[in-house]
């Protein structure tokens, strides 16, 4: 029984792949809309993760500049360092002293020229600090204690961009969310309404077999497998399609980081992400075919 | 075997088709369906079988009341029994052994097992040399015997014959009545609407009249 079943699978399966073969230029079709679909929730989502993963550093380690002083003695900045070590919401800091700013400034920048001018360094040593605090007053507090020090000129929060970074990347997370909810409804309705038309053409074979005691899962079977199938290709195919368009724009992006003299390129999706893609899109299709299987049974149920 | 107790059959739009009918079937019986065409024998069959919902009534199989079925468990009540439908409902997309095998398909039978069990039925009604071939080209009565063999293939106890022999000449049908009455001595309940009065002219068998949906004595 349990092989026959197996059987039953398998057989249902191979008529899924017929018939998707069977009518090319439909199915491909279906897949790129669908696959398109698929591929723009999931290439924003691809981009805002490049973005998180860019800046992630500083998003989860709020950043303080300290800036000291005209030339400090030694014994200032181990007095510093050592009560930089006994604040609790420090998690790491480091010194940049004015000659490595500068340094900095000319590798960085290309301003080149600019510094060239400067008769005497103009920048400050300072500490980059890096925080963690369960709120931003406490923050705050440590900001104004650390403002008190004699050896500290300034204290600056590099904090606000991040905030502002951070409001943008949670519009952009509701973007994907609604992106992904209005798309996947719409890939429900491209394989309900393909699953309708392939039922239009078997419905004397639907009609029959129920007469003869089909189950409605029986019935089911071919179309929930075609769905998921269907599904599951145009999954392929917006992951083809998001490799591609990252592959591009990660040409793109050379240019731009020879300009800037960094390493700037695009992660592709992981293999998590590909596998919830692939998974994800199988289901839709699955579920678009199995509310219109449902729907046509409904209508031809015995009164 | 099948009982009916005080069944009514209305159509949404009115049409009252069966009115109060009182009917019981014994095991192993064979019972002949007669009356004009509208008298409400397709839907009487239809009601064994579950394809039509009675309005008010009950109808007992074996003990288990058909009105009150749920409708999961339909199919099973129908892989009981094998039915021949008046308009054939052959399918023309495929060959006459992938129609006679669709009912054992359905069963989840296994390959080898559903092919001998096909070709015995096509041997019985006499188309095993036929399986290749598609139904369209058929002659009426050799599709009337494709579907005695859809109908028997799976082995129920009850068969139901929809107007049988409808359309065919007299040759034909008394083949086709013969047919039935091998079943019947094998043990099958076997129920037979028609309106063809000469088939029913020397038959041993209980002959019911119905008339718009009543049943006469």
């Amino acid at each position: 029984m349990i092989r026959a079943w197996i059987a039953q699978h398998a057989f249902v399966l191979l008529l899924t792949l017929k018939r998707l073969i069977s009518t090319p230029m439909t199915s491909l079709l279906s897949i790129i809309v669908m696959g398109i679909a698929l591929s723009l929730p999931t290439g924003v989502y691809i981009l805002m993760k490049n973005i998180e993963s860019a800046t992630g550093q500083a998003i989860n380690l709020p950043q303080m500049s300290l800036f000291l002083k005209h030339n400090p003695t030694p014994q200032d900045l181990s007095g510093i360092r050592q009560r930089l070590e006994e604040e609790p919401h420090i998690i790491r800091f480091q010194f940049v002293s004015k000659e490595a700013a500068l340094f900095q400034l000319q590798q960085n920048n290309g301003l080149p020229e600019i510094t060239a001018h400067l008769s005497q360094n103009p920048l400050p040593d300072a500490f980059i600090l890096h925080t963690q605090a369960n709120s931003s007053e406490s923050l705050e507090q440590l900001r104004q204690a650390m403002q008190e020090w004699p050896e500290v000129e300034q204290v600056q929060f590099d904090s606000v961009w991040i905030e502002r970074l951070n409001e943008l990347l949670k519009l952009g997370r509701f973007i994907v969310l609604m992106l992904a909810i209005l798309l996947s409804s719409a890939i429900i309705a491209i394989m309900f309404n393909t699953i309708r038309l392939q039922i239009l053409t078997q419905q004397d074979e639907i009609e029959i077999s129920k007469l003869i005691g089909a189950t409605d899962s029986f019935i089911r079977r071919p179309f929930l497998y075609f769905g998921a199938l269907q599904g599951f290709v145009s999954g392929v195919a917006a992951w083809i399609f998001i490799a591609f368009f990252i592959e591009r724009l990660n040409e793109e992006l050379i240019g731009l980081a020879r300009l800037y003299q960094t390493d700037i390129h695009l992660q592709y999706l992981s293999i998590d992400d590909s596998l919830s893609l692939l998974f994800f899109s199988a289901w839709l299709g699955w579920l678009g075919a199995r509310l219109s299987v449902a729907n046509h049974l409904w209508k031809i149920e015995p009164r | 075997m099948i009982i009916f107790k005080n069944v009514s059959k209305r159509y949404a739009d009115g049409f009252v088709a069966l009115n109060n009918i009182d009917l019981a079937v014994e095991a192993g019986e064979m019972i002949f369906l007669t009356g004009h065409s509208g008298a409400g024998k397709s839907t009487l069959l239809k009601l064994i079988a579950a394809i039509e919902r009675p309005t008010s009534g009950t109808i007992t199989i074996s003990g288990q009341n058909i009105a009150q079925l749920k409708l999961s468990a339909i199919p099973f009540l129908r892989r009981k029994i094998g039915f021949i439908f008046q308009d054939h409902k052959l399918l023309f997309d495929r060959n006459v052994f992938d129609n006679v095998s669709l009912p054992l398909q359905i069963s989840n039978f296994d390959n080898k097992t559903s092919a001998s069990r096909v070709r015995a039925a096509l041997d019985k009604v006499g188309l095993l040399k036929k399986e290749k071939a598609m139904p369209i080209t058929l002659s009426g009565g050799e599709q009337q015997r494709l579907c005695i063999a859809r109908a028997i293939v799976h082995r129920p106890n009850i068969l139901i014959a929809d107007e049988p022999t409808g359309n065919l000449d007299v040759e034909y049908a008394r083949e086709i009545m013969a047919l039935f009455n091998s079943f019947n001595q094998v043990g099958v309940t076997i129920m037979i609407s028609t309106h063809d009065g000469s088939l029913l002219e020397d038959t041993q068998h209980r002959i019911l009249v119905l008339n718009q949906g009543k049943l006469a004595a």
